[in-house]
């Protein structure tokens, strides 16, 4: 493992986000797409909830009120992160100083990319979640916590537990790098590829 | 003899199981476009990495491109065009760019140049690869990291997903086309409704398309939430893999990739083909459809006050009130494009509508083909003719263009658009756009009535 850090518990104000379906369209709207760096992408998220055609904040937007403005946990509504692959919808939340996200149920890819950024995806009952939603609009509940290994969520006098596969818990926990974790695996690969036969070989020539 | 195809599919490109619960699988073919891609080889660059196996992959630019000419519109795109161009110049890998015989929008291409065949497994930086279901692949999209990942390593950690069948029993309505029969499946499901599921469509409903239906049903599967879409190849599949550039890359074997008569699924839906009518979004989610005989909901529709709620937030984004008859909404713009529905048969059946009618005034049609060949085999069948006869602007250059309006097809705030593309969300095709999905035949339809229309009024 080339690990990058040690999260076990993520802590923080958590802003309730109850819209159901929130597609990375609207996490981040296209035009802040047209880059080729992941940098530069705060202000992009949640841009047209965030902030008028006239680019002032809409003071009716959740993370635009104290003390939401410094959330790092949001409680979300079903299917989070629906729609378009665009990592980017990830990189923005991280760089709006997002570290997890709590719901019922997240779109697959956006699960993944999240992942692979160190932005934590807790699954939690509609129950739970509608208690979390409840702790997040109480300005003065305080903070949540994420205790990543024993994958309990607390929140005042709440202690519920969350779902999250092995493998995501671990690389969130270390921070893994894949890319490179897997490429000890390189032999296993070419074993792999040594038994493709000749139609499974694609080749794409210029 | 009771494997799912998604599960032989599965086991078919295991390399090996992981400590940590994932497994690898691999990746035989693999797809970039020009904004989810610049991050990942820039990663490749950061940590020395070379790609794995170059031959595997594919780049093409259909995303930011201007669709009025080959030049880029703007600075931005451009250096995100000519980004691409460089990185796959670098590392040996093909690329259709501007101006190449062979561009179009990914999912168009590859079809076209017989780049699948069943029992693939292609991963691509876009959602909608899911398309590759239909010839019996597994095809899903990726984030930015993942294509890292798959350039460095030619495989993906991945986690088997549970399986669902959706069946389509008996016969589609003049009408009524693979459009409507996905849009029909999302609206009962749910846009999340298959989350975590890879989803296998059967019936005498899906086996009657052609693989430009299936093609249709199985993109549009990640509307869904389906990670992956299948199709079980058949004699349907096998004649559509004939006469394209990479034909005798492969061989086919229609035993092999298909469910076992004996496979269970963790879930099983059956919709009837027989009562699915021509479908409209009037919300600003793909499961928000009803049959263009029909009316916007009213609240007391839905249980619960958060769906009375969202329904109230969607029709004051639309601009439409409760209980509108759909038909009397009047559109802006009406377009027909994208990886869903730009298909030379899709073109086809629009110019059926169009033929002898015209484009209502005030409305601004537009017509973007998928792909540089399918607009040449369209216009040597005479259908870029009837499309501008009809008052449609024929489109001389292939790409997404206003579905998702990265380029500088932007619908303005408050515009109406009639679309045959796949997500109706806020802000898709232009900040305080409304968009309605349909298929491309509904499009024509409405462009000619200035209002959405039912296209069996149209004979």
């Amino acid at each position: 493992m080339k690990d990058k850090q040690i999260t076990k518990t993520i802590k923080g104000i958590a802003a309730p986000l109850p819209l159901a379906n929130v597609d990375t369209d609207v996490i981040m709207p296209k035009r802040f797409l047209i880059t080729i760096t992941r940098e530069g992408l705060g202000n992009g998220t949640f841009a047209d909830l965030r902030f008028d055609t006239a680019g002032g904040q809409r003071q009716e937007f959740i993370l635009n009120k104290a003390p939401w403005t410094q959330a790092s946990i949001l409680v979300v509504g079903d299917n989070f992160g629906c729609g378009s692959s665009r990592e980017h919808a990830v990189w923005g939340l991280r760089q709006l100083g997002i570290d997890a996200c709590i719901g019922t149920s997240f779109a697959g890819i956006f699960y993944d990319n999240a992942r692979k950024n160190g932005l934590a995806l807790p699954v939690v009952s509609p129950a739970t979640r509608d208690a979390l939603l409840q702790f997040a609009n109480d300005a003065r509940a305080g903070e949540i916590s994420i205790d990543l290994e024993k994958r309990t969520i607390t929140a005042g006098k709440l202690s519920e537990p969350f779902e999250m596969d092995d493998a995501t818990q671990t690389s969130l926990i270390r921070g893994c790098d894949d890319t490179l974790d897997s490429l000890d695996y390189a032999g296993a690969i070419r074993d792999f590829e040594a038994r493709l036969n000749n139609e499974m070989r694609i080749r794409v020539f210029k | 003899m009771n494997r799912t195809l998604y599960d032989k599919l599965v086991d078919a490109h295991k390399v090996c199981d992981l400590p940590d619960g994932d497994m690898l699988i691999y990746v035989d073919f693999h797809i970039m476009n020009e904004y989810t891609s610049p991050q990942a080889f820039s990663g490749l660059d950061t940590k020395g990495l070379d790609v794995w196996r170059p031959e595997a992959h594919l780049a093409v630019v259909d995303h930011v491109n201007a669709t009025r000419s080959s030049e880029p519109h703007d600075a931005a795109s451009k250096l995100l065009i000519d980004n691409l161009e460089a990185n796959c110049t670098k590392h040996g890998i093909a690329f259709y760019g501007l101006g190449d015989p062979r561009q179009g929008i990914e999912h168009v291409v590859v079809p076209e140049q017989g780049l699948v065949a069943p029992g693939m497994l292609i991963a691509c930086g876009d959602s909608h690869t899911t398309t590759y279901g239909a010839y019996g692949a597994l095809g899903f999209g990726i984030g930015t990291s993942e294509v890292e990942h798959v350039l460095a390593t030619q495989t993906l950690r991945y986690k088997r997903m549970k399986t669902m069948r959706v069946t389509l029993n008996g016969e589609t309505a003049p009408g009524v086309t693979a459009k409507d029969i996905i849009m029909k499946v999302v609206q009962v499901l749910g846009a999340g409704g298959a989350n975590g599921f890879a989803v296998e469509f059967a019936g005498s409903a899906i086996r009657g398309l052609d693989m430009a239906g299936r093609m249709t049903v199985c993109n549009m599967a990640v509307e869904l939430g389906a990670r992956a879409a299948l199709i079980a190849a058949d004699e349907i599949t096998e004649s559509a893999m004939q006469g394209h550039p990479h034909s005798d890359q492969f061989a086919f074997t229609d035993e092999t990739w298909v469910s076992d008569p004996e496979a269970v699924f963790d879930k099983e839906f059956t919709i009837s083909g027989t009562d699915i009518e021509p479908l409209i979004t009037w919300g600003t989610s793909p499961d928000q459809s009803v049959p263009i005989t029909a009316n916007v909901p009213i609240a007391s529709d839905y249980l619960t006050p958060e769906a009375k709620a969202a329904l109230g937030r969607s029709l004051q984004y639309m601009g439409l009130s409760e209980g509108q008859s759909i038909k009397s909404i009047k559109i802006d713009t009406a377009f027909i494009g994208s990886c869903t529905n730009s298909r030379i048969e899709d073109l086809r059946e629009a110019a059926k509508i169009l033929e002898g009618r015209h484009v209502a005034t005030g409305v601004e049609a537009i017509v973007v083909p998928g792909s540089a060949m399918t607009r040449l085999k369209a216009e040597a069948e005479g259908l870029r003719a009837i499309f501008e006869a009809a008052g449609f602007e024929w489109r001389p250059e292939a790409g997404c263009s206003m579905c998702l309006a990265m380029n500088d097809d932007i619908a303005m705030d408050g515009e109406r658009v009639a679309s045959s593309t796949n997500r109706n969300f806020e802000g898709r095709q232009g900040r305080g756009a409304r968009t309605h999905l349909m298929s491309p035949a509904m499009v024509a339809a409405a462009a000619v009535a200035g209002h959405l229309a039912d296209v069996r009024d149209f004979k």
